[in-house]
């Protein structure tokens, strides 16, 4: 098991998202939707039953459901950075949230089928294993990982992530961000870009 | 962790034990039969989605062409963005789920004896019938245009041939020439697509005819995302100023200053409550009403449009008759390609749920609608909705628009984002 490096994260995001996600509906609505009638809303953007023909919204089959909870929860506090998920996070309930979490764990995971540099790849494969296996375990792969799956995910959608962590838009657990400073002096920006074809090379 | 994951382990034992309980009819060796009229986002994902969760339900969805132009990402194949290959689907991915594809078209829905009739003189029985036949276009309500007509004055608001055909007069129009618009009234298909129009098209222009102008005549006094296309408009094309490549014509309410009432054919010329105004290339997106299968057989109001139940999409006027899509009266949301898809999600829960002789489940509806403005340059509207407590519309509890502040980062990544919405709806629709 990876260290659990969203727990903390989890609670403190709780009562935010509580108080973010208070309905702005003027009239009273109808809640108790299934599983399914929930999880079936995020297809037209994340695929079928949740495998994203992409390139730039990522695949959330398998997604481990802690890390779907807390990430819906980030979205909604505005504390990931986003174009549309904030919007559309604030639309569901805590409750409603876990059990489209619960949906998507028990969807099968498809890994992304795209192009990649073998070269890059295999150039990357040291720098995985060096800055991310500790948590991200399997090659990226481990859907115990309390993180969303990195190998086989769409590279687009990784870039962007990235992208955010670098510019310090989006923040890094303390340990992930000290593992990415050192990646970036080490391999910079090329190192970077050759681990998102490691992870696109995974199909 | 484990706790959570044998709670998984529950839903999974509870939702198959639900699924089975169409056996039944099996044992009886009488299956569903379910019939979808249209093939377009919503019927081709009712008829996926129904064979998804049910495949003891046989599924037969009768559709008239061979091949679905999507509406939606039509306007980037005027200004060359794509090509009009990349919006075609076919029908293969829907057999692969066991869906009975037929090529015909549907002259008659008996809704008294459960029958759908086709020109080529077939009937299909239904115990449901799903009708998602898109719009249609009235012509009468502009004076001279017609379904002839509109071989030299295309609408374009069916994708397809229309968009080709309107694509090639742009690319043959000279440079300095005026593109007229003529924009419909509400409620009509995509409300932001005649604005995303004029913004392709001047995108074109910029490029390759920098003399040209886009007009823009507008029955409405306002219309969808006007903050966020008007900024983009400033931005790309000198909207404002004297020299402006876009211009928008909107009308007062009780005003008919820039209502369409007649065209000339020949000359295209306009005729508005103002003035007649020439185009070099003309392009009338009339006023709408629902498909003209729905209308034939009973299902729309005196107003040209399909009324529902929101929570099952069933008919008010037809029982075992769903209708979903643009010629629905879904109120609370707009008429576009997601809102189609996720009615028909809907819809095919609810289907599935009566003809196994259940109460339908509390629906969970969703719309995400992109435009793109200029090169790197898109935005969107998005919602989440719950069915209100009496049942009498959709409400909106989250979402909104691209705020007039997102940085040029967020822009592009909503391009990014509404080409992947792309990829992933026609997947879900017709993979």
């Amino acid at each position: 098991m990876a260290y659990n490096i969203f727990t903390k994260a989890v609670l403190a995001t709780g009562l935010t998202f509580a108080v973010s996600s208070a309905f702005a509906a003027d009239v009273p609505v109808q809640s108790g939707a299934s599983d399914g009638m929930l999880a079936n809303t995020c297809a037209g953007c994340h695929g079928t039953n949740g495998n994203s023909t992409g390139p730039s919204a990522p695949t959330i089959a398998g997604y481990n459901p802690e890390y779907f909870k807390f990430s819906m929860a980030a979205f909604a506090s505005g504390e990931f950075p986003s174009t549309i998920m904030g919007r559309i996070a604030k639309g569901y309930t805590e409750d409603e949230i876990a059990q489209m979490a619960d949906f998507y764990a028990k969807q099968k995971f498809i890994p992304a089928k795209q192009e990649f540099d073998a070269a890059q790849a295999k150039k990357a494969d040291k720098l995985h294993d060096k800055y991310c296996e500790k948590c991200h375990e399997d090659g990226g792969a481990s859907p115990e990982d309390e993180s969303g799956f990195l190998a086989g995910q769409w590279a687009p959608y990784l870039r962007m992530q990235l992208a955010d962590y670098y510019a310090g838009s989006r923040e890094p657990s303390k340990k992930m961000k000290k593992k990415m400073e050192e990646l970036h002096e080490k391999a910079g920006d090329a190192g970077v870009e050759a681990l998102v074809n490691y992870y696109a090379s995974k199909q | 962790m484990s706790i959570t994951r044998r709670g998984f382990m529950q839903s999974v034992g509870a939702a198959t034990a639900v699924g089975l309980i169409g056996a039944p009819h099996l044992a009886l060796g009488a299956s569903k039969k379910v019939v979808v009229v249209g093939g377009g986002t919503g019927g081709a994902t009712a008829a996926k989605y129904i064979r998804m969760a049910d495949p003891s339900i046989e599924v037969t969805l009768i559709e008239a062409n061979e091949h679905y132009y999507t509406c939606y990402l039509s306007n980037e194949v005027l200004s060359d963005e794509r090509s009009i290959d990349s919006i075609k689907f076919g029908y293969s991915g829907l057999q692969g789920h066991g869906v009975k594809v037929v090529h015909d078209t549907v002259s008659e829905i008996d809704a008294a004896g459960m029958v759908v009739k086709t020109k080529s003189g077939k009937s299909y029985g239904y115990d449901k019938c799903i009708v998602s036949p898109g719009i249609s276009l009235n012509y009468g309500a502009i004076d001279g245009y017609s379904h002839e007509a509109a071989e030299s004055i295309p609408h374009a608001w069916k994708a397809g041939p229309q968009t080709s055909l309107l694509r090639k007069q742009l690319h043959e129009m000279k440079d300095g020439g005026t593109f007229v618009i003529v924009a419909p009234p509400n409620p009509f298909r995509c409300p932001p697509g005649p604005y995303e129009r004029a913004s392709q098209v001047a995108m074109f222009m910029k490029a390759h005819k920098p003399n040209s102008k886009v007009l823009i005549l507008d029955p409405k006094p306002a219309f969808s995302k006007k903050g966020l296309f008007e900024q983009a408009w400033k931005k790309f094309y000198g909207y404002g100023t004297d020299n402006s490549m876009i211009t928008w014509k909107g009308t007062p309410s009780g005003s008919d200053d820039n209502v369409v009432s007649a065209v000339d054919v020949a000359s295209k010329t306009v005729t508005t409550g103002f003035d007649d105004v020439k185009a070099d290339v003309l392009n009338i997106i009339p006023p709408q009403m629902a498909g003209k299968v729905a209308i034939d057989s009973g299902l729309a109001n005196d107003k040209g449009w399909c009324p529902v139940k929101l929570k099952t999409f069933e008919s008010t006027l037809h029982k075992n008759i769903h209708v979903i899509g643009d010629s629905s009266v879904a109120t609370g949301m707009p008429k576009s390609g997601y809102a189609a898809n996720s009615q028909a999600k809907v819809t095919a829960s609810a289907v599935i749920a009566m003809l196994n002789g259940q109460e339908p489940g509390i629906p969970s509806y969703v719309n995400t609608c992109y435009s793109i403005a200029g090169h790197n340059h898109g935005f969107s509207v998005a919602a989440v909705y719950k069915l209100a407590e009496d049942e009498s519309k959709i409400v909106s509890v989250a979402g909104g628009l691209t705020p007039m502040d997102a940085s040029e980062e967020q822009l592009r990544r909503e391009v990014e984002f509404a080409y992947s919405w792309f990829n992933n709806v026609t997947n879900d629709a017709f993979g």
